[in-house]
């Protein structure tokens, strides 16, 4: 198995969105990477992590989303993370990660309030 | 000051120098007065072997005291260092200050005093009784005179230096002594008796006093605090700043009750007073005498030792030693301690104690007494006498403190005895065989009551526990095995992963700062062990030889309602 992403950006609320698939773990390095930069491309005032077709986030996975979120916040853009299950909502709490990441149950929320 | 003298008869007087050595002579015994430059150095005459004469008669001869200074660069001494026997005083050197003296003192004859080579004194004489000059006769009297004086003047000279010297010494000994029974205060004159429990320490300073201490506080909410500490270096520093942070941590000790308060306040305290390159390690651990519920915090010291069913492992928790870095954080660790468990505290005097072949006792050998131990004040002896046979000829190099505190074996049954292997495997070391190791405890657990959210953390568990066998422990080589074992026990499951890496040093890393992380001062990486100890209710490690093994414990509560939460949008 491995990861995949996908890049939509949605202009009218200036955020990009990266629909995450599979896991996110060692071997989906530089598919994060990749995605980031296309999103990035877009110049996006937020970038939204859609983690709803995530199954599995390993320690690794944190330290690529904790790059990501270096890059991110040294180029002035936001991080919103969508669609995370109980326990990695519970991971992103217990690592701090969501003191930097608004987290939405789902992307349209986390859209919706990239707009406001 | 000494009158001037009236030499009206032939008085043979010793002017003798005070201090032994020679001008030109290293290593001399005195302080202050005693460098070369400049340096007056005195010369007292005084009747032989220097006693008072209260009672000498009223006859002629009469002897008194004179003293003379003598500096180091007065001519006069290189004169009477050359000289062979008698010497007029009118011969010397007018320009010398001491030949001024000695005129004045009507002093006309001098002898030296050579002992090995060495001027040690002066016989003075004054004008002879007869007023005739001295004779030739009287010359080789004197110089056979001076050549048995100088000896013993040199030996007395030495003598009542020794004597000196062993007064000082005796003075600072009693001081030591003093400073020991001091120190004995601090430390507990007994230790108390709690219920279901047994303490033992032993505590060996190197020198009279040291830097090692120990503690144990009775708290108000009824637990107890068991406290060790090791004060860099020995010897009497060592003992001052142990009497300090002994005291800091007896006031923090009952009014902030957590380990890892309490290590942070006397840190704050000490980072002020503490000598630059002193610090002190401490371990302070707080037990429940109830329910055998340990908490406690480290700052460097020493990871205790516990003897549990299984043999010995360390409980783990670092911080950095008290006294050296304002605001250090310490983590606090929770343990159990069951029935018929030892747990051993202990300074680096045992651990660093040399043999005659000049090897270290060790870890291991430490590790093997735990192991073996049956009872805490066993322990404590079976530690002593091995320590005592292992270092040979060789002294004690540092303080040297055991505490031992064992549980008492009654009531329950051991653990072991109550665990049913549920599924046992084995995955080749290779990234990536996490996520089988999840699929199959996930499988194995489905019948054991977790709940949902405990379910997650068992796998989150269990594949960090996985990745860290593979690439710290096995290093990533296919052919090593990593071992799975599932386990249901009496609190819930257990979940043990074992790689061939052997004990790991830096297993425990800095605790991840996502802050630091952010800002690029630490590496995005190193959340693996953080993950897992969030996730589990307990974690254990231990190494048996080159098996390293991570045991994770999630309690079932057959009570516990589900915890469903609904979530609204934002966090």
């Amino acid at each position: 198995m491995t990861s995949d992403y996908e890049v939509l950006a949605l202009n009218e609320s200036q955020s990009a969105v990266i629909v995450l698939t599979g896991q996110v773990d060692r071997d989906a390095a530089t598919n994060i990477a990749g995605a980031y930069d296309a999103a990035a491309a877009t110049s996006p005032t937020t970038v939204v992590l859609d983690f709803s077709r995530v199954d599995y986030i390993n320690s690794t996975g944190i330290a690529l989303i904790v790059s990501l979120l270096g890059r991110a916040r040294a180029e002035g853009r936001a991080v919103h993370a969508a669609g995370l299950t109980d326990h990695y909502r519970q991971i992103f709490d217990i690592t701090r990660l969501s003191d930097f990441i608004q987290v939405y149950s789902d992307v349209d929320a986390a859209v919706g309030s990239a707009t406001t | 000051m000494v009158r001037p003298l009236e030499l009206d008869t032939p008085a043979v007087t010793a002017v003798k120098v005070e201090q032994v050595e020679a001008p030109d002579k290293k290593g001399s015994s005195k302080p202050a007065e005693q460098g070369k430059a400049g340096v007056r150095r005195r010369w007292r005459r005084s009747k032989r072997a220097a006693e008072p004469a209260p009672q000498a008669p009223a006859v002629a001869s009469e002897t008194r005291r004179l003293t003379l200074e003598i500096a180091p660069n007065d001519p006069v001494l290189a004169f009477l260092q050359g000289a062979t026997g008698a010497v007029d005083v009118s011969t010397l050197p007018e320009s010398s200050p001491a030949v001024a003296e000695m005129r004045a003192s009507s002093v006309e004859l001098v002898v030296p005093l050579v002992a090995s080579g060495e001027m040690v004194g002066l016989l003075a004489l004054g004008p002879r009784l007869s007023e005739r000059g001295y004779s030739h006769d009287d010359r080789r009297l004197l110089d056979t005179l001076a050549r048995y004086a100088a000896p013993a003047l040199r030996l007395g000279q030495l003598v009542r230096q020794q004597q000196a010297e062993a007064r000082s010494r005796e003075r600072i000994e009693q001081e030591l002594k003093v400073a020991q029974l001091i120190q004995q205060q601090f430390l507990p004159s007994s230790l108390p008796n709690l219920s279901g429990w047994q303490l033992s320490a032993f505590y060996l300073p190197a020198r009279t006093v040291g830097g090692d201490f120990y503690d144990v506080m009775e708290l108000p909410d009824g637990r107890v605090m068991v406290v060790t500490g090791d004060v860099t270096d020995k010897g009497v520093p060592a003992a001052l700043v142990m009497a300090s942070t002994h005291a800091l941590l007896r006031e923090a000790g009952p009014r902030l009750v957590s380990p890892a308060d309490v290590l942070a306040r006397v840190n704050e305290l000490l980072c002020n007073d503490i000598p630059a390159h002193m610090f002190v390690t401490c371990l302070v651990l707080v037990v429940d005498l109830e329910s055998g519920d340990v908490v406690f915090a480290n700052a460097g010291h020493n990871l205790p030792y516990l003897r549990g069913a299984d043999g010995a492992r360390e409980l783990r928790a670092t911080g950095m030693p008290l006294g050296l870095m304002p605001e250090s954080q310490y983590d606090e660790v929770q343990e159990q301690i069951r029935p018929g468990e030892v747990l051993l505290l202990y300074s680096d005097g045992l651990t660093e104690q040399h043999n005659d072949n000049g090897e270290m006792f060790g870890f291991g050998r430490t590790g093997e007494l735990v192991a073996a131990a049956k009872t805490g004040s066993g322990l404590v002896d079976s530690c002593v006498t091995e320590l005592d046979r292992f270092s040979g000829s060789q002294e004690q190099e540092d303080d040297v403190t055991l505490v031992t505190l064992e549980r008492s074996s009654a009531v329950r049954p051991s653990r072991v005895a109550t665990e049913e292997l549920l599924l046992n495997f084995s995955v080749p070391s290779e990234p990536g065989n996490e996520r089988q190791v999840l699929a199959r405890v996930a499988d194995a657990v489905a019948e054991c009551g977790l709940d949902e959210d405990a379910l997650e953390r068992i796998k989150t568990a269990s594949a960090e526990a996985t990745m860290n066998a593979i690439e710290h422990g096995n290093h990533n080589r296919p052919e090593l095995p990593v071992d799975v074992s599932v386990l249901r026990t009496s609190q819930g499951i257990a979940v043990e992963i074992s790689d061939l890496g052997g004990r790991r040093e830096d297993a425990v890393a800095d605790h991840p700062d996502l802050e630091l992380k952010l800002a690029g001062l630490q590496t995005p990486r190193g959340w693996g062990l953080f993950l897992i100890e969030n996730m589990v209710d307990e974690l254990e490690e231990h190494t048996h030889e080159e098996r390293h093994t991570v045991r994770l414990v999630m309690h079932v509560d057959p009570t516990a309602a589900d915890q469903a939460e609904t979530d609204g949008g934002v966090s």
